[in-house]
Order: structure tokens, then C-alpha cells, then sequence
């Protein structure tokens, strides 16, 4: 299984946005099939047609969130606001990116290349 | 009536092709589909262009890759040895070079892109700069000597400007230049005189395609208000993987294709996706884009990979 975290992974190291030391990140190719990483349990959110399905979420604490872009177009994960920042690369299609919430709040978010594109996450 | 101007090493059989004289007049032919002219004064042939030519590729996006679809390197391959055929003095690239902003993609462009053997003037667009602000577009096709990476220089008498316009993109997704990208814009055509015929380059449309799919440029109206006083101006683009023009006044616009997919017209569809075509009718609607400067008029060809 590719599995590529923050510390290990120069693309994610690339982004312009650093990660909050709590949360943890996961890009995960298209190759692979779901696993642990993303139990069926854990939320995903699809990223299809332009915009994020569902476009606003509400997880509890210490739930990782998984996008998966279905589009043919390629989408970024990009935090505007919340109690921690978070950020994917470039995600083509079938790319996956997983973040865990650590902090309660409210984030919101967009796709860096398409800024159009926004969603929410609650984090009780 | 279909009058062919021909240039290059370009033939008649093409399924598409136009040409446009921007600044003091304008001829539009169509060689294949429905022949249609206008001609606003001027009455040059191909006989009769002199003066230098160059070339336009725009949105190679090495590293697309899409069931089916072949392979955007081979597209750019086929690309570049039409435009290498047509011999210009230099070729602009307007952006999206690369799908994924990697070193790699960026890499097999640069590889592919030699086969033109000439100079290659490049801008990013949004798709170069996903995740790094541009750190290795710039590195690997950097022109620029501020850090924001846009720049001018002269050809043949004609001023050449490459502006950039997707480093910070506006909440709705339009590009953006900048107060200092203007500022730099203002002082540096302030230099030259209206007679000067200029060429500004840039990957987003610097008018308002389709707004909500970002096709547009927040902040070009200082910069075409910088330009309006010039004699001929010619503004190239890419972006949105197809041709559209727009004249207005002494300024002509012109979007240009994709060496790699299509995009549906504005506004057709949920999104500004890879249009899904035919296998066959792919490579009518990816091309390039041959212009022929004389005096200081420029005449714009475009050609697709399907002739």
C-alpha cells in the first residue's frame, strides 16, 4: 500500500500550507483499495462535478475524513479556516486525501485550483 | 469564398483552420467547415506577409492521462513537430504546461519542447503552481526577474509581454495579477510609444469568458486600461482549451487550444472538465497556433492535429 504522510513524502512536504502539528494526512493512490486507512466507518467525502459531496460534514473528534476526487479534472484540499490548517497536493483522479481532526470547531475549505469549490467540516 | 493563407509548412487539409489580422485589420478564413471572411481593410496574402512569425502552444498538461484518451506527451510530440514545421522565430507557451505542478511533468515537457528548436517564452498556469506557489515552474522555465515571475522583452519591434495571472486565484476562482504586477505593467509599457504593436501573454483570459467557471481576470481592467492607448495589441491566452476571439478596438483577444483535451464551451456542462469526444474527433479539436507579424499587424493561424 502507497501510503504518504507529511514527514516522509516530499509532494506533501510541497504544500504551501503546513499542516497543524495534531493532524495527520494521507494520500492515498487509486491503485490501492480502500483499507485501513479509510474503515467504512470513517467519513468520505466525494469530490464530483466540481464541488464536495457532501458539501458540509459534521464528525466527532478524531475522525480522519477522507476525499476522493471523481472527477477527471484535478482538485486540491486547501483549509481557509478552522482550528488547525490542512492541505492536499494535487489530487487526480481517484486520489484520495485523508485528514484526522483532533480539534473541535468549524473548518472551511476549498480546492486551491478551482477556489469556487467550498465545504465545511464541524468537529464536535 | 475561402481564401487559404498558408504559412509554414502548413497545407490546405487542415479540418480547421482560421486566420485573423488583429490590429489595423481583420481577415478571418476558414479552410474545411463552412468558409467565412470578414476583411476590414488590408489586403495581404501570403505572398505578401514579411516581417517574422512565432508560435503559441498552450496547455500541454503533461501528466493528463484519461481512459482512453492518448497520452498528453504524444499529443505534445505531434504538436511541437507541426509548430518545428512551420519554423517561427520563437514559441510562447501560455501556461499548464504540466498537469500536477511535479518535476517530473514539468521535466518531459521541457524534453518534448525542444523538438520546436527555438527559444521557448513560457507563463504558468494554475495547474503549475498547485502546492508551491510555482517554486519549480519558475525554476526550470523562470523568465522573470522579480519574483513574480513576469517579464517583456523586444522582437522585431514588438514588445512582448508575459504577465502572470494564477498565482492567487480570487474566491471565485477568476486569476489575479496583482498591485504589483500592474504597477510593474504600467512603468514598463509607459516606456514605449503608441506605435510600439504589443503582445501580452498570459494563461487566464484577461475578459470575462465565463466568470463562473473562472474564465476571466479579476483585476485586467488597469492593465488593459494601460494598454488601450497602443496602436495594435495583441492579447494570447490559453486556459480554456479552445479558440474564441474578441476584438475591441485597436485590441484583440484571442484564447487558444489545448495540445492536450478539450473543454466544453462556457457555461455547457457542470464544469470546465475534459470534454469527453469521439476517439476521431479528438485531435480536430486540439491544435496550435502559427502568427505572422508584419508591420504592426499580427495574423493569427490556427491549426488542429487533425489535418
Amino acid at each position: 500500500m502507497k501510503f504518504f504522510s507529511q514527514s516522509r513524502r516530499t509532494a506533501v512536504a510541497l504544500m504551501s500550507l503546513a499542516l497543524g502539528a495534531a493532524g495527520t494526512a494521507v494520500l492515498m493512490r487509486s491503485a490501492q483499495t480502500a483499507s485501513a486507512a479509510t474503515s467504512a466507518t470513517q467519513p468520505a467525502i466525494a469530490i464530483s462535478h466540481y464541488s464536495f459531496q457532501p458539501g458540509a460534514l459534521t464528525v466527532t473528534k478524531g475522525s480522519t475524513v477522507t476525499w476522493i476526487n471523481k472527477d477527471e479534472d484535478v482538485h486540491t484540499i486547501k483549509s481557509t479556516d478552522g482550528p488547525e490548517a490542512f492541505g492536499s497536493p494535487a489530487l487526480d483522479n481517484g486520489n484520495r486525501f485523508g485528514f484526522t481532526f483532533h480539534r473541535a470547531g468549524t473548518y472551511h475549505y476549498v480546492c486551491s485550483v478551482h477556489p469556487y469549490m467550498r465545504g465545511t467540516i464541524v468537529v464536535r | 469564398m475561402s481564401k487559404v493563407v498558408g504559412s509554414g509548412g502548413m497545407g490546405r487539409r487542415q479540418a480547421m483552420k482560421h486566420l485573423l489580422w488583429g490590429g489595423a485589420g481583420i481577415v478571418w478564413t476558414f479552410a474545411g467547415g463552412v468558409p467565412r471572411a470578414l476583411r476590414l481593410g488590408g489586403d495581404a496574402t501570403a505572398g505578401e506577409m514579411r516581417g517574422f512569425s512565432f508560435g503559441q502552444i498552450s496547455d500541454s498538461h503533461i501528466g493528463f492521462k484519461a481512459g482512453a484518451h492518448p497520452s498528453a506527451q504524444d499529443t505534445l510530440t505531434e504538436a511541437v513537430a507541426r509548430m518545428a514545421a512551420q519554423k517561427p522565430s520563437f514559441v510562447i507557451h501560455t501556461g499548464d504546461v504540466s498537469h500536477l505542478s511535479t518535476g517530473d511533468q514539468f521535466a518531459t515537457a521541457a524534453d518534448i519542447m525542444q523538438g520546436v528548436k527555438r527559444d521557448v517564452f513560457y507563463v504558468p498556469g494554475e495547474h503549475d503552481t498547485i502546492g508551491d506557489d510555482g517554486k519549480l515552474f519558475f525554476q526550470r522555465f523562470g523568465r522573470g526577474h522579480g519574483t513574480g515571475g513576469w517579464y517583456s522583452f523586444d522582437a522585431h519591434g514588438v514588445h512582448f509581454v508575459g504577465l502572470v495571472n494564477v498565482l492567487k486565484l480570487t474566491q471565485t476562482g477568476l486569476g489575479w495579477f496583482g498591485p504589483e504586477q500592474l504597477r510593474w505593467l504600467d512603468e514598463d509599457l509607459r516606456r514605449r510609444s503608441a506605435s510600439t504593436p504589443i503582445v501580452v501573454f498570459t494563461h487566464m483570459p484577461m475578459w470575462s469568458i465565463y466568470p463562473q467557471w473562472g474564465w476571466g481576470t479579476e483585476d485586467a481592467a488597469p492593465a488593459l486600461a494601460a494598454l488601450r492607448r497602443f496602436g495594435s495589441v495583441t492579447i494570447l491566452n490559453g486556459h480554456i482549451h479552445q479558440v474564441i476571439q474578441k476584438v475591441e478596438g485597436n485590441m484583440t483577444y484571442h484564447t487558444a487550444y489545448s495540445t492536450a483535451f478539450p473543454q466544453p464551451s462556457p457555461g455547457a456542462g457542470p464544469g470546465p472538465g475534459p470534454l469527453q469526444v469521439p476517439a476521431d474527433k479528438l485531435k480536430t479539436l486540439l491544435g496550435i497556433r502559427h502568427l505572422d507579424v508584419v508591420a504592426d499587424r499580427v495574423a493569427l493561424t490556427d491549426t488542429t492535429l487533425a489535418g
